[in-house]
């Protein structure tokens, strides 16, 4: 393992202190609790955003606590939820009288804890709602299973999301939206590598050098299936097609975002999203806005996700709205 | 030992070394199908655990009680909240008497019951669950036949290790595994590891 850091135990604690040096002007960080604030929270009349989840992700979701986006952002271990205790610190915190909505990215442990943790919330007087985000087309969906996994639909819902709260929007508003979201985004992911965590100090799975592994998460979990390596413009249309064949996007315009797992660099990024363009006129879906980058990574994995969102009127100016934080900014 | 603080202290430090031995082991699992940070997370959360000092509790109830709200605060993901679940409610139960093979019985499957309420897991899904509930079925029966603590423990830990190593061939249902589909077949889980280290560890202890 070659990692920059100097206590595989420390890491989380460390980033932030260097995070918080580094972007103080937008955030701060309550370092005990492990909660990154938006500076000038709570605000009042606000809808309170609260996120988080493991550490690895990076820039997700510490790194979209600002105008905007966040409130706040409860930061667990590497790939570990926080704890109940720290998201209701947390939502306590951003409660500006208007609620607070919880982003929970559908993974077992992320779904308990925030669940307790909104229940302690409601014990002391906070109104919160939750959306779950289950975007990954990946897994199938059962009733009898934990469902699909929240990728990188939780980007794009963080920033449209929190404009709309930004606005003004109230807590029914802003959970509409927000479950409006989840019905019209998929994503589907792939590594070209796994990724190791400072922890255990070798990958998670092994691939060899003329594989990729297909239908990925973002945690180097190995994926549904694994198949010879294929250039970008194979790619595409294998994380395009079930996306499609799972939502019908044809005929529909689109915010389309293609991230990277950590590993990637943007000059691949932008062949894949050259390569992405291609395939979705053919297929008759109509780009309005995208955005290329690594935003929701799985440490140094990689490989990429795509995620399409239907947009309309509101998404689009939702989308455009000024943005200010430490991982996402424009239009301010 | 008795069912005091003492008694429960030792449960909770066997428990503690046995995954600390194996904590490479349990995230070895983890990596197989899950994402490799079970051992890790167990092993804070456990060094936090037996940290407490069990003789600044009124009694083994709020001593556990403690224990559930540690495990809650500081594994983080599923299973910190499930054992920190199960300890809440096991201190809410935690018999009065010593001795009281039943009631120790009724305490372990009220614990379950809100594993089970709250990570919604069934026998079969490839969980902890699949360890434990056979593991608590199996002190049930000892006790309903007139065995002691001691005897209705060794029953549970047989009962609970045969349950874990019958997640083996189990397609996941729940949890992170279960983003493997039919993949997670072959592997045993990581939950049912640790859960049988928690009733192995109360077998050698409790008695």
């Amino acid at each position: 393992m070659k990692k920059l850091i100097n206590d595989a135990d420390a890491v989380v604690a460390e980033s932030l202190v260097g995070f918080e040096a580094a972007m103080g002007g937008l955030i701060r960080v309550d370092h005990e609790n492990k909660i990154v604030y938006r500076l000038d929270s709570p605000r009042l009349g606000k809808v309170g955003l609260v996120s988080g989840g493991g550490s690895g992700h990076e820039p997700l979701h510490s790194g979209f606590v600002g105008l905007g986006m966040l409130d706040a952002a409860c930061v667990g271990e590497i790939f570990t939820s926080p704890v109940p205790g720290q998201v209701a610190a947390a939502t306590a915190a951003v409660d500006g009288g208007a609620g607070v909505l919880h982003i929970v990215k559908n993974y077992t442990g992320d779904i308990m804890n925030f669940e307790m943790a909104a229940e302690l919330a409601a014990d002391s007087g906070s109104r919160v709602e939750s959306v779950v985000v289950d975007d990954d087309v990946s897994v199938q969906d059962s009733l009898y299973t934990a469902g699909r996994r929240g990728v990188g639909l939780t980007v794009l819902l963080e920033k449209l999301v929190g404009a709309a709260a930004e606005a003004g929007a109230d807590l029914d508003a802003v959970l509409a939206l927000a479950r409006r979201i989840t019905a019209s985004g998929r994503s589907m992911g792939l590594a070209l590598t796994s990724c190791t965590t400072p922890a255990v100090g070798k990958p998670t799975f092994e691939l060899g050098e003329d594989e990729m592994e297909v239908g990925i998460g973002i945690h180097g979990e190995p994926g549904r299936e694994r198949r010879p390596l294929a250039s970008a413009a194979e790619v595409a249309p294998l994380l395009c097609e079930p996306i499609l064949a799972d939502l019908d996007y044809r005929g529909s315009e689109v915010i389309a975002f293609v991230n990277g797992m950590g590993g990637t660099p943007l000059i691949e990024l932008f062949v894949m999203y050259a390569e992405t363009a291609r395939f979705l006129e053919a297929a008759g879906v109509r780009i309005v806005r995208n955005l290329v980058g690594n935003y929701i990574t799985s440490l140094d994995m990689a490989g990429c996700s795509i995620t399409l969102l239907k947009a309309d009127d509101e998404l689009i100016r939702l989308w455009d709205a000024p943005v200010v934080t430490p991982g996402l900014r424009w239009g301010a | 030992m008795p069912l005091n603080r003492a008694g429960a202290a030792a449960w909770l430090a066997a428990w503690a070394q046995k995954a600390e031995a194996n904590v490479d082991y349990l995230t070895d699992l983890d990596r197989q199908i899950g994402d490799a940070d079970h051992g890790a997370n167990l092993k804070r959360g456990l060094a936090a655990v037996t940290a407490l000092d069990p003789d600044g509790f009124a009694g083994p109830a709020d001593y556990l009680k403690k224990t559930g709200l540690t495990l809650v605060s500081t594994v983080g993901g599923a299973s910190g909240l499930l054992y920190g679940t199960f300890f809440l409610r096991v201190a809410a139960a935690w018999p009065s008497q010593e001795g009281d093979a039943a009631g120790l019985g009724a305490a372990f499957k009220a614990g379950l019951d809100d594993i089970q309420k709250r990570g919604k897991a069934v026998l079969g899904d490839k969980t902890m669950v699949d360890a434990l509930v056979p593991a608590f079925a199996a002190y049930d029966a000892a006790t309903a036949a007139g065995q002691g603590i001691g005897p209705a423990l060794a029953q549970a830990a047989a009962a609970c290790a045969a349950g874990r190593d019958a997640t083996v061939p189990l397609i996941a249902r729940k949890g992170r595994a279960s983003y493997l589909g039919e993949r997670s077949a072959g592997h045993l889980d990581p939950g049912a590891a640790s859960a049988t280290y928690l009733v192995e560890a109360a077998a050698s202890t409790l008695p």
